[in-house]
């Protein structure tokens, strides 16, 4: 099966910059990709192209089987992207920043209601206006609505920053969830103790591209077999 | 198409009723203009009468760019932006959508700055049909082409700046038009009246027709 | 666009140019109505013509050209961006000429006449193209922005023209441009009148060409600083102690390897 993301020295451009200067990665559905680096390493570049918001100027690049040369708008549906800045609507309460995307998105709004539970936004908080949340609540709010859409790609910038330790074991158990359901995760984070356990590859970037690559917890686990506990079905 | 119009003009209302930024800035803004208007030509109950048209419509067209303005920066946050184009919605939908957002929201303006002028500069208008008809298809006309240019403009760190550079003069004919057939209406002129409306109808079709073909490379664009 | 060519229409339009001066002010004899005024007849008509269809219609179809994707090049966005500019410069010598000529002949500088204000309203709107194109971006991103801007006001200028011209019968201004402008003409004036249009139509051309090279050479500029960026992100990623090529991938009794070698990903690059 073709892989869910295939980039080879892939180029990209913010502006006139070089943000991403010639990146491998292969991962397949089902995989969860964790990715390292200092600041400015092209982390985020390297998650927003996979979005289809950057222009790949050289390399290969094929997302969910759509060539991001050639058209980079078609894959767009098929993302969820969770930036630093959360991307919901202040004067709109949680559940309806949810149902919104979730209807946007072509689906039934009656998947908002389960995914609000499961991140716990119930009563008081999934009537307030988001922009009178907390950043992390704001957090919550958008994981919602990934898993209210539940795309084939999910790309999380640094997911686990200004999160509490309640909410940390929450989307880890989300991250493994997606990844069981066959969806592929990219995972970018400063913290490597945190997502290695989660990830099968972990890729370390700098200056624009992979500067090391590793294998991650998640993998090991598979392959021993021992995936319990976790919540991780074996997919492979 | 028109489902995504509908959520989208639905979400866009539905945070402007919550936020009420329309109500309370850009509609006493356009009030404000009324009065200033007045007070730049002078007491006189004649001057102000016949200028009455023009300045109602100066104001729509000030209020049409605050009101695209307005429309585009609940999108401005880095997030929004590209949570709307990751959304899955048809470009031509986010356009319809905001266009008809922005369309009842100066369609309500016009109906407060109508009272304004019949007030405070003792306008009496005989053909009211007219004068109505005239608000609709210039209304339909402004929504669409602010939207356009608020799209086009959006991204932009200069585009408080640019937006009026580009939409004003895009915009004159409207404010020729509007203003020609109010002033028609309020003298019973019929006939040059309904001649005016002819520029007015292929303003709103032709803009209406450009957003929908080309709100998508807008969108990426901006 | 070979050296030589530009090189030749630049000498042509000098020369075409310098030949219509010398007929226009010294050959042609002086109208018995206006006299000397009416040798602005060989300058004003030709360059409104270059200014309202030439710049204005070149830059809607290099637009056009731009958007539909089995066409679309840079080549076409060069092009719009120099007409536009070359054009703005004419749309505003228009609109002086005709003042130099109504002050005399109305007294005034400036009327509402349908095709003064119509000119102005243009010129306003080529300038807006101008300043959205100084916003900085990427070549693709300007050039699709400013061509949707272009298109987007195309459309206007059938409405604008129409609307104004309306205006204008309605309010019975005086017309000042539209009949005395070319009054009756004959012989030696014809003539000059028809090598103005020729010699401005080459200065545009010739401008327009000199433009699009300016607009290469600032992408070429933009390309090399790309190659310089690029190399300086390549050497950041050695900076921070990172080899380019990683450790040969993790151990390889591991089950499931990666669909490409680590090995090889990273290396590949240059």
């Amino acid at each position: 099966m073709a892989p869910a993301i295939h980039l080879r020295t892939a180029v990209a451009l913010a502006g006139r910059f070089p943000a991403l200067s010639g990146v491998d990665l292969s991962a397949d559905s089902g995989e969860v990709v964790a990715v390292l680096g200092p600041n400015g390493a092209g982390k985020t570049s390297l998650l927003r192209t996979c979005a289809g918001l950057l222009a790949v100027t050289s390399g290969e690049a094929v997302v969910l089987g759509h060539d991001l040369r050639v058209d980079c708008s078609e894959v767009r549906r098929h993302v969820g992207l969770l930036g630093h800045a959360a991307p919901l609507y202040d004067e709109l309460t949680a559940a309806e920043n949810v149902r919104f995307a979730v209807r946007a998105a072509g689906c039934s709004s009656a998947r908002a209601e389960p995914a609000l539970e499961r991140l716990g936004l119930v009563g008081r908080l999934r009537r307030t206006t988001v922009g009178r949340l907390s950043a992390g609540q704001r957090r919550r709010v958008a994981l919602a609505v990934l898993v209210a859409r539940a795309p084939a790609l999910w790309l999380l910038d640094e997911p686990h920053a200004g999160l509490d330790a309640g909410a940390r074991r929450l989307l880890g158990e989300l991250v493994a969830e997606a990844a069981a359901g066959g969806a592929t995760v990219l995972l970018s984070s400063h913290e490597p103790e945190v997502v290695e356990p989660l990830a099968d590859q972990v890729m370390v970037m700098a200056g624009g591209r992979v500067a090391e690559w590793r294998r991650g917890g998640r993998r090991a686990l598979r392959s021993i077999g021992t995936g319990v506990g976790t919540g991780v079905t074996d997919v492979a | 198409m028109w489902r995504d119009a509908l959520l989208v003009a639905g979400k866009d209302l539905r945070i402007e009723l919550r936020s009420r930024v329309a109500l309370w800035q850009v509609l006493p803004f356009a009030v404000l203009a009324l009065v200033l208007f007045a007070f730049a030509l002078g007491p006189s109950p004649v001057a102000m009468r016949r200028a009455a048209p023009g300045l109602f419509w100066l104001a729509v067209l000030f209020s049409t760019v605050l009101a695209t303005q307005r429309s585009f920066a609940v999108e401005a946050g880095e997030g929004t932006r590209d949570g709307l184009r990751l959304s899955g919605l048809d470009p031509a939908g986010i356009f319809l959508g905001k266009a008809a957002a922005v369309f009842v929201q100066l369609a309500a303006l016009e109906l407060v700055l109508w009272a304004g002028v019949t007030l405070l500069f003792g306008v009496r208008i005989h053909a009211t049909w007219l004068a109505v008809i005239a608000c609709l298809l210039a209304t339909v006309g402004l929504s669409s082409a602010g939207v356009v240019y608020g799209a086009l403009s959006a991204g932009l760190r200069v585009r408080e700046t640019l937006l009026p550079l580009l939409v004003l003069p895009i915009l004159a004919p409207v404010l020729l038009a509007g203003s020609r057939a109010w002033s028609a209406a309020i003298d019973g002129a019929v006939s040059s009246g309904v001649g005016w409306l002819r520029i007015l109808a292929p303003f709103a079709v032709a803009y209406l027709a450009v957003g929908v073909a080309l709100y998508g490379p807008l969108q990426e664009a901006g | 666009m070979s050296p030589a060519l530009r090189r030749g229409i630049g000498v042509a339009a000098l020369v075409s140019t310098a030949a219509t001066v010398w007929l226009g002010l010294w050959v042609t004899p002086p109208s018995t109505q206006q006299g000397n005024l009416v040798r602005l007849v060989y300058l004003h008509p030709a360059i409104a013509w270059d200014a309202l269809y030439v710049a204005f219609g070149l830059s809607a179809v290099c637009s056009l050209l731009y958007l539909w994707r089995r066409t679309r090049s840079l080549f076409w966005d060069r092009l719009a961006a120099a007409s536009v500019e070359v054009g703005v410069v004419f749309n505003a010598l228009t609109l002086v000429t005709g003042s130099i000529w109504g002050r005399p002949t109305w007294g005034v500088w400036w009327t509402w006449d349908a095709r003064l204000t119509s000119t102005a309203l243009l010129l306003v709107l080529f300038l807006g193209y101008l300043a959205l194109r100084r916003v900085p971006a990427e070549p693709e991103v300007r050039a699709r922005r400013c061509a949707v801007a272009a298109l987007v006001a195309f459309v206007d200028v059938p409405i604008v023209h129409f609307s104004v011209n309306w205006w204008q019968t309605l309010h019975q201004n005086a017309t000042v441009l539209n009949a005395d402008l070319s009054p009756r003409i004959h012989g030696s004036m014809a003539w000059t009148l028809l090598l103005s249009f020729v010699a401005l139509t080459l200065a545009f051309v010739w401008m327009v060409t000199v433009r699009y090279r300016i607009e290469v050479m600032r992408d070429q500029v933009g390309e090399e600083e790309l190659e310089v960026s690029l190399a300086e992100r390549w050497a950041e990623a050695e900076l921070t102690g990172a080899p380019p090529v990683p450790a040969p991938g993790p151990s390889p009794e591991a089950e499931v390897s990666p669909a490409v070698p680590a090995g090889e990903r990273a290396g590949s690059g240059r």
